[in-house]
């Protein structure tokens, strides 16, 4: 089995501090949880087992609980992402809609499985639960916008969209 | 009280009741798989998960669990309609669906609640034909094997480790089918902050989770004519052998217990009471040194190695208030290396230590570095209960006509203070018989510390010697461990001495002792058969045993002293919560 990286000494200092922070802020943050992962995965992007650890210590709670939940929601991602996480939803509604080939799409578009990150780091593809846009379905969201109505077709365009944004910087 | 039926009959209950325990009481049997309940030793898993006691409530469109499910007035339950029979064998084809059929080789063969339940509902086919689920065996530790691939998700394992030991090991991972219960990130138990007190090995009903098996290393050595291969036997293991061979539970079985080993062609039978009675002595020193010299208080028992593994890993910087002394079996251990081994004519590395214990953390007590002498452990091999039960089996001995006979000397001389290791309050007791008499110079009259003694989960008594108020405090189960720790690391603690067993009931419920599928009144009658040992004895204070006053004399030279010492006394590592 791969080695876990548990070393917290691995994890960006100003980015516990952050955390740290908004930590403070909650008067129950074991109660709250799961507003400390969301915290977390806004600051640093993914929740690496180190930094899961790292907040299994901070509220005195077990790792193994704090694990259990990360890897329940699928919200949640252990693994690094890229800039942009593209989520295409796979809730009954899209799924009956055509989902399947947007995912394949979207996949043979950025030459990735799911879960892996682009080569140049811009993209890292998922399939979700059910969003709750169903009447708008088949969806994918890149980041926090919605697309709806998606066809394999419209695939292409809706990336490039992201890819142009770069480009502009 | 409400009034209900179930199956027709008319029963009145007091509010509260579940539906299952209604139905016990008029006699209907509604089976269970994940329910577990020991209310008296703190023991509850009430998680609904295995759908295995639904039962039909007349006029309601859903089926109910009656593990969980309270009545009410006017409720009328069918637990044998079609519709409730159908449903507990689809659930259970479900469960058995994603099983692996390796019965007749598995280690809880007959020992397997799954396997019963597929008996009792008499199941000979499996409609359901699915995806099967494939995870690798976890075979990293010294104690306990897991296999997650035998789990049926029912719980128990992870309401032992998280709610009533407070260790925090085992959690569910992921979701929907590709669930495994794991230590965080799937990481090996041996890379985890587990004990290995074994109370997940203890209340899974299958063979998810298992105390590693040495049996074959035992007969290896025991065949090989070159080794000299002495055994020693735990307080709590002779009050709960007789159970693997249709013993009623609490048959005190020590006599038949030294025979069989004997046939089983040990060279020597020890007794674990022999360390406990020697524990005493050094821990009752170590305690008036400490309140006499200004030392730190509370002192805290060292007996339990998963106890010790607990506060090594979840309180670290507390490592000074535990006493030095290593526990009764490694004790005997080093003085069978030491002592013993000087009059026999061999090699050091030719003679072997067995250890049978009611404990799977035993086995990884036995392998801690620290515990070995020039590269030689104290102690080699540690079979459960359970391993030797099966031992004796294997070799054919009628275990239940056995004669009786005496534990070799003078390693096998042993008093009622020893006896009483074997249950929670009796480590305590029996130093405090022994510190009575130190501290006063007087004799004690009555033995029998009673206030010590009971199930309650944190306990504290004070006992008046001479002029001081000697303030005890005694914790089984490592969740009310935790309790007493906090406190004193608060502050807010006031005792001398405190004793503590992880399993909850201490070594009787521990987890290498036959399995008690769920049955508490197991438990509490080990614990009268270990009090009734007690009482039977002739000396009933560790100071008073001959054998060890004259292993004092020949060879240790003052108790607490410098030789004792080095054989022992040991100390703790500090680790880490993960």
């Amino acid at each position: 089995m791969e080695k876990v990286n548990l070393d917290l000494k691995d994890l960006d200092l100003e980015k516990l501090a952050e955390l740290d922070q908004y930590i403070l802020t909650l008067d129950d943050p074991v109660e709250r949880l799961i507003n400390v992962l969301h915290r977390a995965q806004d600051i640093f992007g993914y929740l690496p087992p180190n930094l899961q650890l790292y907040i299994a210590r901070k509220l005195n709670i077990s790792a193994a609980k704090v694990n259990g939940v990360v890897s329940f929601y699928s919200y949640f991602t252990e693994e690094k992402t890229g800039k942009y996480v593209v989520s295409v939803c796979m809730g009954t509604a899209c799924y009956v809609k055509g989902a399947e080939k947007v995912l394949k799409r979207v996949l043979k578009e950025l030459c990735v499985e799911k879960n892996e990150v682009t080569k140049d780091g811009l993209f890292s593809v998922k399939d979700v639960r059910c969003v709750g846009a169903c009447s708008l379905a088949p969806i994918l969201t890149i980041g926090e916008t919605v697309f709806g109505h998606m066809t394999e077709e419209k695939v292409p365009g809706v990336l490039n969209k992201f890819r142009g944004e770069i480009n502009e910087d | 009280m409400v009034n209900i039926k179930i199956n027709g009959i008319r029963i009145q209950v007091p509010d509260h009741t579940t539906v299952l325990e209604a139905a016990k009481k008029v006699g209907v049997h509604i089976p269970t798989l994940c329910h577990l309940k020991l209310d008296d030793f703190g023991i509850v898993n009430k998680v609904s998960s295995c759908r295995v006691c639904v039962v039909e409530e007349i006029g309601k469109p859903s089926l109910i669990p009656s593990c969980s499910a309270l009545v009410y007035e006017g409720m009328n339950i069918r637990t044998d309609s079609v519709k409730a029979l159908n449903a507990r064998r689809n659930n259970l084809e479900l469960l058995l669906s994603n099983h692996p059929f390796d019965c007749l080789t598995c280690a809880k063969n007959l020992q397997c609640e799954l396997q019963s339940l597929a008996n009792e509902l008499h199941i000979t086919e499996i409609h359901a034909k699915g995806e099967k689920m494939f995870y690798p065996i976890d075979k990293s530790s010294n104690a306990i094997v897991k296999d997650p691939n035998k789990c049926v998700m029912c719980r128990r394992c992870e309401t032992m480790c998280n709610e009533v030991q407070t260790v925090g090991v085992l959690s569910a991972i992921n979701r929907g089918f590709g669930v495994v219960v794991a230590p965080a990130f799937n990481i090996d138990l041996a890379d985890s902050s587990c004990t290995y007190c074994g109370q997940c090995v203890a209340v899974c009903p299958t063979a998810a989770l298992i105390a590693r098996s040495d049996i074959q290393k035992v007969w290896r050595a025991l065949a090989n004519e070159r080794r000299h291969v002495v055994v020693q036997v735990a307080p709590a293991v002779r009050v709960a052998i007789g159970e693997m061979f249709g013993m009623a539970p609490g048959t005190i079985s020590t006599g038949k217990v030294v025979t069989a080993l004997r046939r089983l062609g040990f060279d020597a039978v020890f007794d674990t009471n022999f360390g406990a009675d020697l524990t005493i002595i050094e821990e009752a020193n170590e305690l008036v040194h400490r309140i006499q010299h200004g030392g730190v208080l509370p002192m805290l028992t060292s007996c339990c190695p998963a106890w010790v593994k607990f506060f090594e890993h979840q309180f670290p910087d507390m490592l000074d208030i535990p006493s030095t002394c290593k526990s009764p079996q490694i004790m005997l251990g080093a003085i069978i290396k030491s002592y013993y081994l000087k009059n026999l004519d061999i090699l050091p590395r030719r003679l072997k230590v067995v250890s049978i214990m009611p404990c799977v953390a035993k086995k990884a007590e036995g392998a801690r570095p620290e515990l070995s002498k020039d590269e030689l452990n104290n102690v080699d091999y540690v079979l459960s209960t359970r391993e030797l039960g099966y031992m004796i089996k294997e070799a054919g001995i009628d275990f239940a006509n056995l004669e009786e006979s005496e534990f070799d000397n003078l390693l096998g001389e042993s008093t009622g203070a020893a006896a009483i290791f074997g249950t929670t309050g009796g480590v305590i007791e029996a130093a405090t018989r022994t510190a009575y008499e130190m501290i006063t110079g007087e004799s004690l009259g009555n033995v029998d510390f009673k206030q010590l003694r009971g199930l309650e989960g944190i306990r504290e008594a004070t006992v008046k010697i001479g002029s001081l108020d000697l303030k005890i405090g005694i914790a089984h189960g490592l969740g009310n461990a935790r309790k007493l720790l906090e406190s004193i690391k608060a502050g807010t603690s006031h005792f001398h001495a405190i004793e503590i067993m992880a399993c909850p009931g201490g070594c009787i419920g521990g987890g290498g002792q036959p399995y008690h599928h769920g049955n508490q009144e197991i438990l509490k009658k080990r614990q009268d058969a270990i009090y009734a040992i007690d009482k039977s004895l002739p000396r009933r204070k560790s100071h008073e045993n001959e054998m060890v006053l004259k292993l004092y004399d020949e060879y240790l030279g003052a108790p607490y002293g410098e030789k004792a010492h080095d054989l022992l006394h040991t100390c703790y590592t500090p680790g880490e919560r993960i």
